[in-house]
């Protein structure tokens, strides 16, 4: 919770010493609270000041990393929709090792799962986070498999044992790589020693709010304050509505014991049943997911949801401005103009591709607006479009003399001829929709 | 520590909307579905009143789509071109809860079927199936105005979902639905204040509002997905914060929309990192249908039969949740 300069200045010695180089107090106070200034510049403040304000400082849900190099980063967020301002931590996917599954299995689950690396939008995208089951009689399986995964793969790790004896053996593997383990008991005074002053996180489980507060009370009194909550729950709409009270209780209320991400381990009928569970949760709150299983086409699903929600609402993607085939062009297909907005693109470059003829598809950079605002601001208009076709060097791709400028800037067409010497420009449909129907009437080339 | 929930308390209410009527309400349909009249935000429980489940519905053709995928195929390829069939299909095989007519097949370039025709398969589909309709048009404004108000007439009394009408071109097709007593899908790009503009003109033309569905434009996972996502998630929240002229069910397109984008039909031979297309095709349906479920849905069309059936059983299992609440 944020404190106004008021607030600081009443916990300030009000002597006006001046050792803080501020003239007064008050003057002090000020700059705290405009986080101009630390606290730590004083040095006449009371124990009392150094607590209140730091907990202030507190962000209302802590960041917590699982992982070494390269370490997921999970929670901070600060707003209950994405369009208040932005969802700034992508939701980490872990997929579930069971140490029963063999060595040999899991050393290829292990590899495969390393190499899937998929691109989209400019984005690499790929599995976050390895979830160890223990689930085998036999304790090697269980050490087995964390050096299998920590040798083959930079990816963080979050243990799942009963046994606390194996898992403080399991912990010690992963010295410096800032685990994480879930706790599937009420936490103890054991799990506390054993992760007190280290980087290990805890995933606390519980079965209602009252036991959850309880259980992280009990563990940031202890400095335990890597803290994931894990309130289990199978139904869907149980766990929505969870997710929601416990995200506005942390941003809204500043209830400091539900001021942590959240888990889920999806437990499912079958996989498309894992996908729409695990599409929920991830919009909705959930900081970590776990499946069960692997399987690249729910994989690419999920991470292409979570690339469309933890978009920054108020940054529009862009591609890359260039030539982009669509279909199997020749030199001869006809040649498309837009802009480099996502959108844009993409619902041209489908339409194109729907009408079923093979086109150039060139996107022109107009930092990434769609083509109406991007033309108000003169950044999508002949000139602009002119440069960036002979920048590109268009003219030694392409026989083609003709382009196709979206309907909606009809105006700049005689502007573009004027600057693109040797180009008929044809004025397309207004609606992407329409280019099936478009293509077929025009002559294009 | 003691926890208490933290609730919100909401001035606004989605409006409720029927859609289909019974014998005794001038119908033939064996039963109405409802949605809308929820108080809080979607399947917040705890704190609101969410009297109507969403409902999900699945769709049939005039004319076969030129891009019908393969996966669909598997399931329908028997009775794609027979659009009564078809939705008996839907309905009695995977539970359709409503039928979305598709009348594309009008479009002067997409087969130019007259009002008629268009008529006449609407009847089709009304006597093989007993669940409310949806009829679903195009954007060619002339003809659909025409095809439309043949088909509001023809059903007089049906009350069907007349799906859409837009700002340019709404009044012939809004008249009629007054005229034949039917429902309406109000569409708008992805925008708030235009939504609100043609609710507002709906309304100024004494449209109804209990019947009035919005269709804020779905974009589908991976296309724009973001845009509609935050775009009804606004809608909800002004109209539940009292904002009445947005506070109306909202209408989805999930299967439409994804059945036109290249990862529902790409094999994987070309994009190994895809996957497998078989689950991939319905898995981008369902993450669609299952995000945009969070944000105020209250009325699904979908494609493919194991997508509509994992949704419809997601949908179910949040209102069991309801009794705890
Ligand atoms: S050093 Fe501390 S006590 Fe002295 S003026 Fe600054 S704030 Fe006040």
């Amino acid at each position: 919770m944020a404190l106004s300069g008021l607030d600081i200045f009443k916990l300030l010695p009000k002597t006006n010493c001046g050792d803080c180089n501020v003239p007064t107090c008050m003057a002090f106070a000020m700059k705290l609270a405009q986080k101009k200034a630390d606290l730590s510049e004083c040095p006449h403040a009371s124990e009392e000041a150094k607590v209140t304000l730091g907990a202030a400082s507190e962000p209302p849900i802590r960041l917590v990393k699982i992982g070494g190099t390269n370490a997921l980063e999970v929670g901070n967020e600060t707003v209950m929709f994405r369009h208040e301002k932005t969802f700034f931590h992508p939701t980490g996917v872990a997929i579930e090792l069971r140490t029963s599954e063999g060595e040999e299995k899991l050393l290829s689950k292990i590899k495969e799962i390393e190499g899937y690396n998929v691109e989209r939008v400019g984005e690499e995208l790929s599995a976050d986070l390895f979830f160890i089951s223990h689930d085998s009689k036999n304790k090697e399986d269980f050490l087995k498999t964390v050096v299998l995964a920590k040798e083959n793969s930079a990816k963080g790790i979050i243990l799942d044992c009963s046994d606390e004896e194996i898992l403080r053996e399991g912990i010690e593997l992963l010295k410096d790589t800032c685990p994480a383990v879930l706790l599937k008991n009420e936490l103890s005074d054991k799990n506390i020693e054993l992760t007190q002053n280290s980087d290990v996180s805890l995933i606390l489980t519980a079965k209602s709010y009252d036991d959850l507060a309880k259980q992280t009370e009990k563990a940031r009194n202890s400095g335990v304050n890597n803290l994931i909550l894990n309130l289990e729950n199978q139904n869907i709409g149980n766990q929505l509505q969870h997710n929601a009270i416990l995200r506005r209780s942390a941003l809204k209320k500043y209830f400091k014991p539900f001021g942590y991400p959240l888990f889920t381990y999806i437990h499912a009928e079958s996989e498309l049943d894992m996908l729409a569970r695990a599409s929920a949760l991830l919009c909705k709150y959930d900081s970590i997911i776990v499946l069960p299983k692997y399987d690249k086409a729910m994989l690419y699903t999920l991470f292409t949801l979570r690339q469309n929600i933890y978009t920054d609402p108020q940054k529009p993607i862009q591609v890359d401005p260039k030539v982009y085939p669509i279909g199997e062009p020749t030199p001869e297909s006809p040649v498309f103009v837009t802009t480099n907005f996502s959108l844009t693109y993409f619902i041209v470059s489908g339409e194109i591709e729907n009408s079923g003829i093979s086109a150039h598809l060139v996107v022109a950079d107009a930092e990434g607006q769609s083509v109406l605002t991007a033309w108000a601001a003169g950044k999508f208009v002949g000139e602009t479009i002119a440069k960036f076709i002979k920048d590109i060097k268009l003219e030694q791709q392409v026989k083609t003399r003709k382009i196709v400028i979206p309907g909606l800037v009809s105006q700049i067409s005689g502007d573009l001829e004027d600057n693109l010497p040797g180009w008929e420009v044809i004025v397309g449909c207004q609606e992407a929709s329409d280019i099936p129907s478009f293509v077929k009437s025009v002559k294009l080339t | 520590m003691n926890f208490e929930i933290p609730k919100e308390v909401n001035t606004g209410k989605v409006a409720e909307v029927t859609i289909g009527a019974t014998s005794e309400q001038g119908g033939t349909r064996s039963h109405t579905v409802t949605i809308g009249g929820s108080t809080s935000l979607p399947f917040h429980f705890f704190e609101g009143q969410h009297p109507h489940r969403p409902a999900v519905a699945m769709e049939v053709f005039d004319k076969t789509p030129k891009k019908y995928l393969d996966s669909l195929m598997d399931y329908f390829g028997d009775v794609i071109d027979k659009p009564g069939e078809m939705a008996k299909k839907c309905v009695d095989e995977y539970g359709a809860e409503l039928i979305s007519v598709r009348l594309e097949g009008t479009h002067p370039e997409k087969g130019d079927k007259s009002a008629e025709e268009a008529a006449e398969t609407v009847q089709q589909v009304l006597e093989s199936v007993r669940v409310p309709l949806i009829i679903s048009g195009h954007s060619h404004f002339e003809k659909i105005n025409k095809v439309m108000k043949k088909v509001c007439e023809v059903t007089e009394g049906e009350n069907c979902l007349i799906n859409y009408v837009e700002t340019d071109n709404y009044k012939t097709i809004a008249a009629a639905c007054i005229a034949y007593k039917h429902t309406l899908v109000a569409q708008s790009p992805i925008d708030v204040n235009l939504a609100k503009q043609l609710n507002i003109l709906l309304t100024d033309m004494n449209f109804p509002p209990e019947r009035i569905v919005m269709d804020p434009l779905t974009s589908t996972l991976g296309y724009g997905l973001e845009y509609t996502y935050s775009i009804m998630e606004r809608i909800r929240n002004d109209g539940l914060a009292g904002d009445k002229m947005l506070a109306f069910p909202m209408l989805i397109n999930p299967g439409y929309e994804s059945f036109r984008v290249k990862e529902t039909w790409a094999p994987e031979k070309e994009y190994p990192d895809w996957g497998n297309l078989e689950q991939r095709a319905a898995y981008w349906e369902i993450a669609t249908a299952m995000s945009l479920l969070l944000t105020g849905t209250e009325l699904l069309i979908m494609y493919h039969p194991r997508a509509f059936e994992v949704v419809k059983n997601k949908i179910i299992e949040m209102y069991e949740s309801k009794k705890e609440s």
